[in-house]
């Protein structure tokens, strides 16, 4: 068990690494100089404000040190929490802009990945069992995953929103209230919450239930279930056997679908105009706000990295086999 | 699949046997003909249709009507050209996205599950930390640093990051294929270690290869209709997530436009939904197990 965690733990630690200089290299990497192009993204004509502003963002980006130094003191000002001030919401530092939109990417993310794989798993076991049902749960589970996730908010926000009128368009909350720890504003956020949440669920769903409803046909096909089955033990216990071997390729599944939940969570955000983070890396593009843009993509990393150790931790204490060191658990 | 169609393998051969299966595999039917119909649509459509997809041509707001198959956008473009050109991008980004994966994939794959040790040690650790990190949003940073973005750059940088999987699981295929003893005759005859792997052991996970490819095609699209809608499309042509992103910039929602957002989605759902068909129907033609359910 302990050279399960230490060989994870490395793999985070070294893409940890790799996203920081990923993020330290991009903007020194790509064609062109990037104090030129921030100068003519802000159209500056006159050559004296021309020249201020160059020495400005010279000093800024710290260029005006060697590579080596300027990627050390990069390190150094991440580990002070520094990632330097945001240009969109100008004074305020990247930090905290990013903080204040995450809690709303959270609660949007962490629900729809749990529910829809509690529902996805409890889905796609049924569907293992029943004929009738599995050819309604695989056409509907495939459709659901091919859907483009900001297709499906598009449709969500027509269909529910403008057609209908039962739940607003935009934003995390109406803009008559103001952030306070009342029913009404709670009423009022889980209302704009819903449909961003169900336009998740749903995409997430169908891939779930697809992949448990193939393990378990394949777990009942096994040697043990057979077995079980020629000793006469009841379906329902074969069952219950098959749907738990299936649960562990699932949790390892969980960790690496994050990665494209959240990026369809991203999009989403940005149908729905939520107070996200895919709201604010829009926003930041928009107006060409590197430093915001790359304090999200880190704090995104290290959510993702946090998240596939817990899925770890989770594996280890559902899987008997790799808390005691033997098989499975691949790393 | 009744008994009696079975083909004379002996006669035909392994591939033609394949060929014979898919062709009455329904589902591997209807998906290639959807996949190959809105194809041959992007192909061919642009030559039917003067100008730019983005002139304006008509009157606004207008819907589907029969001079404007799919009606116009709310400046009077029509939806119909932009939508043919659109699939034009959505199949060349992945088609380009997906081979560029496929291959970086399939090396570091077959070196890592072929020579082992150290050089397996490091390309493993690679993959993983690929496959950790958060691809969307890594393009999104990427991309918005690119001057001028086009529809190959845009397949590029997909591809760069879309190929973990497909390495671990040609990785863990070679490992169970290299020890066999047909590899370990080529060796004995001296072939060298690149052509053992294309000779010898690929051809043998060639039905697997072929649906990774499939699966990747329809990520990259997926990808790529994401970084347009976020506005990180190519800034010189049209795609389908571009025209869900200006058709709810310029909010087609409110003005209830549906023609204009809603075939870009669909077209991306009937593309990926029917790659995902055609490979389900494709593991029951190379598996003969799963033909009879």
């Amino acid at each position: 068990m302990g050279r399960y965690f230490r060989r994870k733990l490395l793999i985070y630690g070294v893409t940890f690494f790799i996203a920081v200089t990923i993020n330290f290299a991009i903007p020194r990497l790509m064609p062109g100089d990037p104090v030129a192009r921030m100068l003519t993204r802000n159209s500056v004509a006159n050559p004296e404000t021309s020249e201020a502003l160059r020495s400005y963002f010279q000093d800024l980006f710290g260029l005006d040190v060697p590579l080596w130094q300027q990627y050390l003191n990069y390190w150094s000002a991440l580990f002070r929490g520094d990632m330097g001030v945001s240009i969109y919401a100008f004074p305020s530092p990247v930090a905290d802009v990013v903080l204040d939109a995450l809690p709303y990417t959270l609660a949007l993310l962490l629900p729809a990945i749990l529910l829809s794989w509690f529902a996805g798993n409890g889905l796609g076991a049924l569907a293992a069992r029943n004929k009738l049902l599995d050819n309604t749960v695989l056409p509907v589970g495939y459709l659901f995953t091919a859907v483009p996730y900001m297709w499906l908010a598009l449709l969500l926000v027509w269909a529910g929103g403008v057609l209908l009128g039962w739940f607003p368009v935009a934003g995390g909350y109406s803009f008559a209230l103001t952030p306070a720890p009342t029913w009404t504003f709670f009423v009022d956020l889980v209302h704009h919450w819903f449909l961003p949440f169900l336009s998740l669920f749903v995409v997430a769903l169908g891939g779930w239930a697809i992949g448990m409803r193939n393990l378990v046909i394949y777990e009942l096909e096994s040697d043990y279930s057979n077995y079980l089955q020629a000793l006469g033990a009841p379906r329902r216990l074969v069952r219950r056997y098959a749907f738990r071997n299936a649960m562990l390729p699932q949790i390892s599944g969980l960790a690496l679908q994050l990665g494209v939940v959240l990026g369809g969570a991203l999009v989403t955000e940005v149908v729905f105009a939520y107070p996200g983070l895919g709201d604010l890396m829009l926003n930041a593009i928009q107006s060409q706000d590197f430093f915001l843009l790359q304090g999200i993509l880190m704090f995104i990393v290290v959510g993702v990295l946090i998240f596939n150790f817990l899925a770890d931790v989770v594996y280890v204490l559902v899987d008997p086999r790799t808390r005691l060191g033997l098989e499975g658990g691949q790393s | 699949m009744t008994a009696g169609v079975t083909p004379d393998t002996e006669v035909i051969g392994k591939r033609s046997e394949h060929l014979y299966f898919a062709l009455r595999n329904p589902k591997v039917v209807i998906g290639l003909a959807i996949v190959i119909g809105l194809l041959l649509l992007g192909v061919i459509g642009p030559f039917f249709l003067q100008g730019h997809p983005n002139d304006y041509i008509g009157p606004k707001s207008e819907p589907p009507s029969s001079e404007y198959w799919m009606g116009t956008t709310y400046f009077g473009q029509d939806v119909f050209a932009q939508f043919v050109h659109g699939l034009r991008s959505s199949y060349v980004v992945g088609g380009l996205g997906s081979f560029i994966a496929f291959v970086i994939g399939l090396t570091v794959g077959f070196t890592a599950g072929y020579r082992g040790g150290l050089v397996d040690e490091f390309l493993n650790m690679l993959t993983n930390v690929v496959l950790v990190l958060p691809a969307l949003a890594v393009l999104i940073v990427i991309s918005s640093y690119l001057e001028a973005r086009g529809i190959i750059s845009q397949a590029v940088i997909i591809g760069l990051f879309s190929w973990p999987w497909v390495a671990r699981a040609v990785r863990a295929q070679t490992f169970t294929l290299r020890n066999r003893d047909y590899v370990d005759l080529a060796k004995l005859t001296g072939k060298r270690a690149p052509q053992i792997i294309v000779r010898e052991i690929m051809p043998n996970m060639a039905s697997y290869l072929l649906m990774s490819l499939i699966l990747l095609f329809g990520g990259a699209i997926l990808f790529a209709a994401m970084l347009d809608f976020i506005g990180l499309g190519p800034s010189d042509a049209v795609s389908l997530g571009t025209m869900m992103q200006q058709s709810k910039d310029w909010s087609a929602l409110h003005l209830k436009l549906w023609w204009w957002f809603v075939p870009p989605g669909l077209a991306i759902t009937a593309i990926v939904g029917s790659l995902y068909i055609t490979n389900v129907g494709l593991d029951e033609v190379f598996n003969p197990k799963l033909r009879e359910m």
